[in-house]
């Protein structure tokens, strides 16, 4: 998922305060920020929705990486408006995690500094057109899974910028599709593309959700206070049923040889993907990692007298315009 | 060679390299907003190309369309000016070369509205509207920058140094233009130099910047003669993939 | 002083004469150029709409109804930031 591994943070209130916060929730009440809120609670969703906007931003990147080399103008308009609506969800979320009491420049510095991670999957490297494919099919389709259900979390300001995002992935998932069936239907060679791609980024995708959960005291606490609403495992099984037809329409093969319908439990069966390869990724030690770091940190410190010179020139304005009156 | 096409790859090629060179800064920019910003004229450039490039292939009738005119020629038969294919540089010198561009297309575009070629005319129609937001975008960019801190200012003025000397082509004319002119279908270049220079004028004036004196003009991309070296390392990359799998649709 | 841009909320008023609604936030050094990025980034530029910003910081919301929790959040920053209320009636519109 976008947001990884989220542990929630320890909270020692009053527990009669904490028992009205908790009932507020169950009674599906939204908790917006001038209310009143368990400290835990307000640190694990910094975290939370600071990592969801991280990710968005750093998953720019590997979709980025194409944007010039698109093979018409309108891949290029349709894969520069999808990478742009990431950078869209990023600022909502930022937003959302600002009225928390965290400044969005405080957030980065703690993306910048390593103290706040991303999504281990923008880690990976976007090799081949049909990546872009693949990227939109699969990641986005990850990432999908857990947002839908995220539009019901019960933080008031989180959840109305996961209803706007929901609303603007409905077609980064249909635009990837489109580009994995142009080319499992096009010549030998976008083909094989195409398989590979779906062969590279298959147990990374599988990763996004997390290692499975269903034990951890952090998940329970954070599915009580509706800032997580499925379990791992429920939801990486959602997203296996739902794709594996979607590959063996495309004629792809899923590159798992122990895949397959499980006629009792109603699901797929599927190899775990390799934990030591996602704890390695998540440490730092993924494929781009490094080069992705680097980008965000050249875009920061480049662009420091940018927004420094703009907001002199504010200032300036602002004093001569009160100097005048 | 037909003076509308080659009129029309002028107008496409602007817009296809310009918008090409901006979509590179989607995910680098200096700040979120300006990223969102950016890729919003890099997509309306984008699909005036599609309008300009496609009426060219349409003009041309030799089965090409705005793809393979895109894709598949090779950079001496590209037509932009050279600002355009130049390297970004830092954000400042990508504002100012933004604005340079969309003050000259501003008004050229205003000009084409009264073309006597009504598909010319209807294409500067729809995108006047999104060039004039540009301009004022990469107008109050350029001012808030200029008049920003020390450094900022300085960088301003080195863009502008280091650009000014691709403007003069905007406003060359030769034996096409003369041709358009003279039926009507397209203003003279050279005609709208005056105009452009009382707004630039203003602007930098307002941004605290100065005018080189020099009115040198590098020149050779618009009729093709002499590219700079960057717009080849451009296209190999815009065209790497149509060149790789010839006959492939994606 | 931080450098940081300041917040802006963002209203909006589509083409169907429904009344201003806020669509959310941003940063942006000054007014015009927090209704430039709102262009941007909440409408994508489409025209006809009436767009409203607002300096966050300038926004005075009411308190939570119960006075029960003494345990009212200190921290300033989330007064300022409320991302849901009512158009006030005093705001100009721009
Ligand atoms: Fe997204
Ligand atoms: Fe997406
Ligand atoms: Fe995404």
């Amino acid at each position: 998922m976008y947001a990884q591994m989220i542990q929630s943070e320890k909270t020692d209130e009053d527990p009669r305060a904490l028992a009205e916060f908790q009932a507020r929730i169950d009674r599906g009440e939204k908790i917006e920020p001038k209310d009143w809120m368990p400290e835990g609670y307000r640190r694990t969703l910094i975290r939370q929705i600071g990592q969801h906007a991280h990710s968005e931003i750093v998953g720019q990147l590997p979709e980025g990486n194409w944007i010039t080399r698109a093979p018409t103008l309108e891949r290029k308009a349709i894969l520069l408006a999808k990478v742009q609506d990431e950078a869209g969800h990023g600022l909502y979320l930022y937003c959302a995690a600002e009225t928390l009491g965290i400044s969005r420049d405080a957030l980065t510095e703690k993306l910048l500094d390593g103290s706040m991670k991303y999504s281990s999957i923008f880690n990976y490297p976007t090799l081949t057109w049909a990546d872009m494919g693949a990227v939109g099919w699969l990641v986005d389709g990850a990432a999908i899974m857990n947002q839908v259900p995220l539009q019901r979390t019960s933080f008031g300001p989180y959840s109305r910028a996961m209803i706007r995002i929901c609303k603007e992935e409905s077609f980064h998932q249909r635009q990837g599709y489109d580009i994995m069936m142009k080319m499992a239907n096009g010549t030998p060679e976008q083909r094989r593309m195409a398989q590979n791609a779906l062969d590279r980024f298959w147990y990374p995708s599988l990763m996004m959700f997390g290692p499975s959960d269903a034990e951890s005291v952090h998940s329970a606490q954070n599915m009580a206070w509706k800032i997580k609403i499925n379990t791992n495992d429920e939801l990486r099984q959602k997203f296996v049923d739902q794709t594996v037809p979607q590959a063996e329409y495309l004629g792809l093969t899923i590159p798992d040889p122990d895949l397959k319908w499980n006629a009792e439990t109603g699901h797929y069966d599927f190899s775990e993907p390799d934990w030591t390869e996602f704890f390695d990724v998540l440490k730092g030690d993924g494929p781009c990692n490094a080069e992705r770091m680097e980008a965000r940190r050249k875009a920061w410190d480049e662009g420091a007298w940018v927004r420094e010179g703009l907001l002199a020139h504010a200032r300036k304005k602002r004093a001569a315009k009160t100097a005048a009156e | 060679m037909d003076p509308a096409f080659e009129f029309l790859c002028r107008m496409g090629d602007n817009t296809l390299v310009l918008g090409h060179r901006v979509s590179e800064w989607c995910g680098h920019s200096p700040v979120l907003e300006e990223d969102i910003a950016l890729a919003n004229t890099a997509l309306d450039l984008i699909g005036q190309t599609q309008l300009w490039l496609g009426l060219a292939a349409e003009v041309e009738g030799a089965g090409r369309d705005a793809d393979a005119l895109a894709m598949t020629r090779d950079a001496w038969d590209f037509r932009n000016v050279l600002l355009v294919e130049l390297p970004n540089g830092d954000f400042g010198r990508t504002m100012m070369r933004q604005c340079l561009f969309d003050a000259w297309h501003d008004l050229v575009l205003a000009e084409l509205r009264d073309s006597t070629d009504d598909r010319i005319a209807a294409i500067a129609d729809k995108t006047s509207r999104e060039v004039a937001y540009h301009l004022e975008r990469s107008r109050d960019t350029v001012i808030g920058l200029g008049d920003g801190t020390e450094e900022s200012h300085a960088r301003m003025q080195a863009a502008l140094d280091r650009l000014y000397p691709y403007v003069g082509e905007l406003f060359e004319t030769d034996a096409v233009d003369a041709a358009l002119a003279e039926a009507g279908i397209a203003p003279d270049p050279g005609n709208l130099r005056d105009a452009y220079d009382a707004r630039i004028t203003g602007i930098m004036a307002e941004a605290t910047l100065t005018i080189p004196d020099s009115r040198f003009a590098h020149k050779g991309g618009r009729d093709g003669v002499r590219h700079t070296e960057h717009l080849g390392h451009l296209l190999t990359e815009m065209q790497w993939l149509q060149r790789a799998y010839p006959g492939a649709t994606w | 002083m931080s450098n940081e841009w300041p917040l802006w909320e963002i209203f909006i008023r589509g083409q169907h004469g429904m009344a201003h609604r806020h669509v959310g936030s941003l940063h942006a050094p000054d007014a015009d150029m927090a209704i430039k990025n709102a262009r941007d980034v909440y409408t994508r530029r489409n025209e006809g709409v009436s767009i409203w910003v607002v300096e966050a910081a300038r926004i005075t919301a009411s308190s939570p109804s119960d006075k029960g929790p003494m345990y009212d959040p200190a921290r300033s920053k989330v007064y300022r930031h409320p991302t849901f209320f009512d158009i006030p009636d005093d705001v100009e519109p721009m």
